[in-house]
């Protein structure tokens, strides 16, 4: 009966059960919980939550990501100048946007692989390079860091950066499934999906587990760990590229301004999900859970009473008590082999 | 001794990691069904020298030869499906992960079809569990337990059944008895034996003379990344065996200088 806290989802669950009742109270009377408060606080998780989970696939690895920061504009920009200056056709920019961040995400990956230098540094160097060669090559090639965005066709709009809505009928009998809600969710829901498959259920999530709990042991093993830690360097990168992708063709303009933010939001998202900053443990569903969590105590602020000074310092003590409380349930789950397991 | 082909041959190895030159002019062979006890002081290149045999270091002169045609084995992988299995003298488990998912580390069993290929975590939890307690630890019944809540001498023997499984022709064992109680070095001690009357090769790395003069039929001794002895089982005494393991220093005195210190400082 006690399994369930045994998972390893158990402490994002319950730290988002929790912050979920909460805000639902105190934030009943400015609309929270209806289908358009919702869409709030669910578009902003959805940005972070592309980006979270592979950014945690790299934590469980036992490595960090932040030149996501300066990869969200470089998507954005890439699009908007392979469109507009170029005349490209969208999706031959979308195609180019995500290969200029699998190359940078490929450096990343090299850089870390082959030198042994910590990620942390890697990435802030990239991080600042990126967001350089941003502003640099926008004002050279389009003499603007704002960009407009060309050649939206209505499919592509209608996948990348339009709301949605589910309601059915209307008048007083209306039931509204969503209001509201951006592309970016939708893919942030199928992403997920794959991602859950990828780490949980596919042999590649055992590699990716090995070799963050011990990366000498794992390549002993045969598995071919630097090969591995570049696809995820990529795949992060390339998030990154697609969360700029779906703001610039929602927005219908790109801007060069780097997201210093987002990389913290990544990473509090990761591990209020439960995932180990020290490699080796972690799950999709967790980064999930920490991720809307994330996003109801940085948007339900403003469904309630309470001043809006406060979010930062409610985030902060988000993180400690998740960080806190993950270690308990991470001991529980590894002492499951002392206690006898009833059948 | 007849003159068989030997499975795995090191001819003149080298082996430098930059300027620190490790092993030296390595000649070595190991033949099937026979265990050959690779022992040294700490430090004298053991472990290197398995490590190069495993893939994990490439020779940087020398050649390598398998049934007598020269390999490359160029990461560990190559090594292991030419059958060779490896337990190496640190790690080779992962604590956040459960028995099953270690066991199978690098060679999941997998169901399904194309893309969608998914870990058979029953079949690995099944697999692992049977081989864990085959080796004696009754006490591990659940391959979903995640390994971080087992003893080290538990890890160890997880570690060892893994490789048996895996181990084809040639099986390397290194230090696999440091962390073990006496009945389960006793039991990997037997696992040798079996392994080599199943005709593999077994390279074995112990500082015990007990445990290699139970297994061993080849011995060679490494002292500072050079073979300083290589010679059969019976052609050695054991105090000679236990003297050449010291880096070549006489046991004998060493004990003698060891006594006369604690006579002239009593314990208070
Ligand atoms: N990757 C490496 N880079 C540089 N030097 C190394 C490397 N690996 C091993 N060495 C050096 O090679 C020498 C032999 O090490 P090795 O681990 O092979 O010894 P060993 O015989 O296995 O010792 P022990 O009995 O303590 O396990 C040591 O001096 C060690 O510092
Ligand atoms: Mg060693």
């Amino acid at each position: 009966m006690l399994n369930i806290f045994r998972r390893p989802e158990a402490g994002a669950a319950a730290g988002f059960i929790l912050i979920f009742i909460f805000f639902s109270v105190f934030g009943w009377e400015k609309n929270f919980l209806t289908p358009l408060g919702a869409s709030t606080w669910l578009n902003f998780a959805s940005k972070v939550g592309i980006m979270a989970i592979p950014v945690g696939f790299l934590m469980i690895a036992g490595e960090l990501d932040i030149s996501v920061g300066a990869l969200i504009p470089a998507g954005g920009i890439v699009l908007a100048m392979a469109t507009g200056l170029f005349g490209l056709n969208i999706w031959a920019g979308i195609a180019l946007s995500f290969c200029v961040a699998g190359f940078i995400g490929y450096i990343n990956g090299m850089l870390v692989t082959r030198t042994q230098v910590p990620s942390l540094i890697v990435t802030l160097a990239t991080l600042f390079v990126v967001a350089g060669l941003n502003a640099y090559i926008s004002k050279q090639l389009a003499g603007t860091t704002q960009h407009s965005l060309k050649d939206v066709g209505p499919i592509s709009e209608f996948l990348m950066g339009d709301y949605h809505s589910l309601i059915f009928g209307d008048g007083d009998s209306k039931i509204t499934i969503f209001r509201s809600l951006q592309s970016s969710f939708f893919i942030w829901i199928g992403f997920a999906a794959v991602c859950f498959f990828v780490l949980h259920l596919s042999p590649w999530g055992n590699w990716i587990f090995a070799m963050g709990g011990d990366q000498d042991s794992a390549r002993n093993a045969g598995i071919p760990t630097s090969r591995l830690k570049i696809a995820l360097f990529m795949l992060s990168a390339m998030a990154a590229a697609m969360v700029g992708m779906t703001e610039a063709v929602l927005a219908n303009t790109a801007s060069t301004t780097t997201q210093f933010g987002m990389i913290f939001n990544t990473i509090i998202c990761v591990v209020v999900g439960g995932v180990l900053l020290t490699g080796g443990f972690g799950t999709v569903t967790g980064t999930v859970l920490g991720t809307l969590t994330f996003g109801i105590v940085f948007q339900g602020i403003n469904f309630t009473t309470f001043d809006k000074d406060l979010n930062m310092l409610f985030i902060g003590v988000l993180l400690l008590v998740a960080v806190l409380m993950n270690d308990t349930f991470r001991n529980l789950a590894t002492s499951a082999s002392t206690a006898k397991k009833k059948k | 001794m007849s003159e068989r082909k030997p499975v795995l041959e090191m001819r003149n190895v080298d082996k430098s990691f930059g300027p620190i030159d490790v092993l030296h002019d390595i000649n070595l062979k190991v033949h099937e069904g026979e265990v050959l006890c690779l022992l040294g002081d700490n430090g004298a290149g053991k472990s290197t020298l398995i490590k190069t045999m495993a893939g994990v270091h490439q020779p940087t002169r020398g050649e390598m030869k398998m049934d007598g045609k020269a390999v490359r084995f160029n990461r560990p992988k190559e090594a292991q499906e030419m059958g060779i299995a490896t337990v190496h003298q640190f790690g080779g488990t992962y604590p956040l992960m459960s028995i099953g998912r270690n066991f199978f580390a690098g060679v999941e069993p997998t169901k399904g079809w194309g893309p969608f290929k998914i870990f058979d975590r029953k079949t690995a939890n099944e697999i692992a569990v049977r081989e864990v307690q085959n080796f004696g630890i009754t006490r591990i019944d659940d391959g979903d337990r995640l390994v971080g809540g087992l003893s080290g001498g538990e890890r160890q023997s997880l570690a060892i059944a893994r490789a048996v499984y895996f181990g084809a022709r040639v099986l390397i064992l290194d230090e696999p008895t440091a962390a073990l109680g006496v009945k389960q070095a006793a039991h990997v001690l037997r696992i040798v034996n079996e392994a080599k009357r199943r005709g593999l090769a077994v390279i074995f790395i112990t500082h015990q003379v007990m445990h290699a003069m139970a297994v061993g039929d080849h011995f060679a001794v490494l002292i500072r990344g050079a073979i300083a002895a290589d010679f059969r089982r019976g052609e050695k005494s054991r105090e000679e065996i236990a003297d050449l393991m010291a880096g070549g220093e006489n046991m004998a005195s060493l004990e003698a200088a060891i006594d006369a210190d604690v006579q002239e400082h009593p314990a208070e």
